[in-house]
């Protein structure tokens, strides 16, 4: 039993890191305001090109680099289209995730099924030596511990400096922040590009460090939880790894439980963290207990001169 | 940078804007217009909702750019292009919808605000400033409050103080006392003749004469887009003179509406309505308003009077106490079933709870008959119908700028008002309730608003009118009763009431 244990949850880190970076980047969009449905497009090509760029150039962490600058690069397009040509958020959103998974189609086909060279976990030496919390916490691969400080990073610039004050302000009511002299176009596209980086590095962790191979369709509604999640964690990027570890140890429990031999319907078991979505989506709701920091303008495009 | 006083400008142009005009979407909406003010007065800036007041001073503060004209300060001809440009400039405006992020603290807002040559590194500081400018101008606000739990007049303190701390030496406060109430006005007023005499140039866009023959030193006249009277001092002006410069004609006074109460037709007993925080709002008030009368209900804004405007429309449940409309028990029903008892509403807030801003003038005009006058088989719309019926009521109500596809957030104030009352005042009323419906309008609109409610009282149906101006209690009642706390604390015939009664019964139960 307490194998079974320590086998889940040291597995759990490995299916929660996708989530917790990509949500990451979509609460750093979201809290400037734009809402942005992009996620399974982005990381979609985001695990293509760093899969790819492994194969060819024979460096993970290359491929990783070269997953976030994919995202960035369509982000940019979906952030130009909604930033500066206005065209509505969730058109665009979605529009996005249709290029980003046809892109992958076409340039991927050659390398799917191609073994990748991964990353390999770290062991923290004296920590991972601990019994059961040693190898769930200390022995995981460095991109984990990178994950984990970012989200502190994001939540500290955004509570603590003012260029998080501003950031924040983009997303709560653009007309005083524009008074105010924050340039409101500027701060929406970087936040915009910051969410294709972080997406496409999540991406870039499917294919690269999970599973070590690319095939299409890998991200398999992975974006959609992100999203999800982001209203679950209530925009805190704290608040976003216990979220993404929850997701993940939900995710992590199907392919285990399977291993046991045990008798429960394979497909009941992979709809798991879908079900889990929903659940945690309702929750709050029906116990009106989302009265977090919902951006208030997410999803409304300022321009100086519209009537407000 | 603080503030500086500059009395050696004193008397010399601050600001002035020459022949600007600015077009939206192809229509001109200022033409040529001017204005200046000078330092150390209180230009008033005067004109009829959608003049272009608002808009001539987002020009100058860089929030607009004008299509033609130039701006000087100092006399010396500058570009302002944004408004971090103009707070560059030291100049000010506190907006009429205000520009603060509400979830936000007082001093987060200030640190937002402030660039670094303001030198506020962070929020500490920026919360020291803030109670230190506070006491300084006298304008005490807690730095830590959020903007949301902020009143509307602390809200407005805070915009001030904004600017203040800035350094703005050019302060542009657009309509200020409309949402403040009588004694909170006085005592903003007071304030702003203050900045005056410390050397500082006051710009005050209001509707209220009263205001700019008692306060203001200079007034300028806007209409239609044009400046139609250019700093002109207001020693020997007089209230009609304004009134008569700003709508081009004459305003003829209220006529004086006799009572000929019928039968009862709302009667509300024994009322409780709780607060969203907790508290009472409504704590058992009774009221009987027949038809053919008006019942104004005077108080100090915030004891109790949007609650009992919500509930009696159905927005808000009762804890306790009865309501009936026309003899039937409604305080259950819902609002559709007090529509349709007559029950007609025009809220003190017309894009919260009146007007749909993003949708058109039609659609709003339709908004409430959809189930009979405008579906059509299968819950079709009567489209043709919706706009023929817009065209008619653009045309009998005299709303500007409208028409039945434009959106109707796109009307100025005063347009808006009379869009919602031509929806509200049918054939079909019985019961009319007006929160405070004149606030922010100017005074021809406000004299088309008031005659609605004497027509439609004339002919039989009952208001409940419910306003913190006391003037526009006293000239439109036939019965006046005065709210404080959540009850009805002293009721008069019309003719009996004055100023000074209502004022003292308010004070006296505050
Ligand atoms: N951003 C905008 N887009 C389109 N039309 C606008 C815009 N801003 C103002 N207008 C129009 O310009 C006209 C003047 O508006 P403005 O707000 O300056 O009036 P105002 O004199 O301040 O009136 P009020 O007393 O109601 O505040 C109005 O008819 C309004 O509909
Ligand atoms: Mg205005």
């Amino acid at each position: 039993m307490t194998e079974f244990l320590v086998t889940w949850l040291a597995g759990t880190p490995s299916y929660a890191m996708p989530l917790l970076l990509a949500s990451l980047g979509l609460i750093l969009s979201e809290r400037a305001g734009v809402l942005n449905l992009s996620a399974e497009g982005i990381m979609a090509v985001g695990a293509m090109t760093a899969a790819v760029t492994t194969l060819l150039m024979g460096h993970p962490w290359l491929g990783l680099l070269a997953g976030a600058g994919a995202g960035i690069a369509l982000s940019a397009v979906f952030g130009l289209a909604v930033v500066v040509f206005r065209v509505d958020q969730i058109l665009a959103g979605l529009a996005t995730v249709a290029i980003g998974i046809g892109i992958t189609g076409v340039i991927g086909r050659p390398y799917v099924h191609q073994t990748v060279t991964g990353i390999d976990p770290v062991q923290l030496p004296v920590l991972s030596a601990i019994p059961v919390i040693g190898p769930v916490l200390f022995h995981q691969d460095p991109l984990f511990y990178l994950a984990v400080v970012l989200a502190l990073m994001a939540s500290w610039m955004l509570a603590r400096t003012r260029f998080g004050l501003r950031w924040r302000a983009v997303g709560e009511d653009p007309a005083a922040a524009d008074i105010a002299g924050v340039d409101v176009q500027v701060t929406q596209l970087l936040a915009v590009l910051a969410s294709g980086a972080l997406c496409g590095l999540a991406g870039g962790y499917l294919s690269v460090v999970s599973s070590q191979v690319w095939v299409e369709g890998m991200v398999a509604g992975r974006g959609w939880i992100a999203i999800g999640l982001v209203i679950f964690v209530r925009w805190s990027p704290v608040r976003a790894i216990f979220g993404a570890l929850l997701f993940g140890g939900a995710s992590a429990l199907t392919p285990r439980l399977l291993a046991t031999g045990a008798n429960v319907p394979v497909y009941l078991m992979m709809m798991l963290p879908y079900l889990l979505t929903i659940a945690v989506l309702a929750i709050p709701a029906m116990f009106k207990l989302g009265r977090g920091p919902e951006p208030e303008n997410l999803g409304t495009v300022y321009l100086r001169q519209d009537r407000r | 940078m603080i503030a500086v006083a500059v009395p050696d400008r004193e008397g010399g142009v601050a600001l002035a804007l020459h022949r600007v005009s600015k077009s939206f979407d192809g229509r001109k909406v200022l033409d040529d217009a001017r204005f200046a003010v000078r330092w150390g007065e209180v230009h008033a800036l005067l004109g009829e909702n959608g003049a272009g007041k608002s808009t001539i001073m987002n020009v100058a503060t860089g929030v607009y750019i004008a299509d033609t004209g130039v701006t000087e300060i100092d006399g010396v001809a500058t570009r302002i292009a944004s408004p971090i440009e103009a707070s560059r400039h030291g100049i000010g405006m506190v907006h009429q919808h205000f520009r603060l992020v509400n979830r936000f603290t007082v001093a987060e807002n200030i640190l937002l605000a402030a660039g670094p040559e303001a030198g506020i590194r962070n929020l500490d500081q920026a919360a020291r400033l803030v109670a230190a400018k506070g006491s300084e101008v006298g304008l005490g606000i807690d730095p830590a409050a959020r903007v949301c739990d902020l009143s509307v007049a602390e809200r407005q303190r805070v915009e001030i103080l904004k600017v203040l701390i800035l350094g703005a030496r050019i302060v542009i406060l657009d309509e200020p006392t409309a949402v403040l109430s009588d004694q909170e006005a006085t005592s903003l007023l007071r304030f702003t003749r203050g900045l005056a005499d410390t050397g500082h140039a006051v710009v005050l866009i209001t509707h209220k004469l009263r205001e700019v023959v008692g306060h203001s030193d200079r007034v300028t006249v806007m209409r239609g887009g044009r400046t139609v009277l250019a700093d002109c001092p207001t020693t020997g002006l007089d209230e009609a003179e304004l009134a008569r410069q700003m709508i081009g004609e004459r305003v003829a006074p209220l006529r004086h509406l006799e009572a000929h109460p019928g039968a009862p037709r709302l009667v509300v007993r024994d009322l409780t309505v709780a607060r969203a925080d907790g508290g009472k709002g409504v704590d058992g008030l009774s009221l009987e308003l027949r038809g053919g009368e008006i019942l104004g209900i005077a108080g100090v804004g915030g004891n109790g009077q949007q609650q009992l405007a919500d509930c009696l429309i159905g927005l808000a449940t009762a804890s306790r106490g009865e309501i009936q409309l026309m003899g039937r028990p409604v305080v259950a029903a819902s609002v559709a079933a007090r529509r349709g008892g007559g029950l007609r509403m025009i809220p003190s807030d017309r894009f919260a709870s009146g007007l749909i801003g993003d949708m058109s003038v039609a659609e709003n005009l339709a908004m409430t008959h959809l189930a009979g006058r405008y579906s059509r088989w299968k819950g079709f719309l009567a489209r043709g119908r919706m706009r023929r019926d817009a065209r008619a009521a653009i045309t009998t109500f005299n709303i500007a700028g409208a028409t039945p596809e434009r959106r109707a957030r796109l009307l100025s104030g005063g347009n808006a008002q009379k869009l919602l009352l031509s929806r509200e005042v049918d054939s079909e009323l019985t019961v009319l309730v007006a929160h405070s419906p004149t606030r922010g309008l100017d005074v021809k609109a406000c004299q088309f608003v008031h005659g609605a409610i004497q027509d439609s009282v004339a002919a039989g149906a009952a208001c409940l009118l419910i306003s913190d101006d006391l003037e526009e209690i006293l000239s439109l009642s036939t019965r006046i009763a005065v709210m404080s706390r959540g009850r009805l604390v002293g009721e008069f015939p019309a003719r009996e009431a004055t100023a000074e009664k209502l004022g003292l019964l308010m004070m006296n139960h505050a």
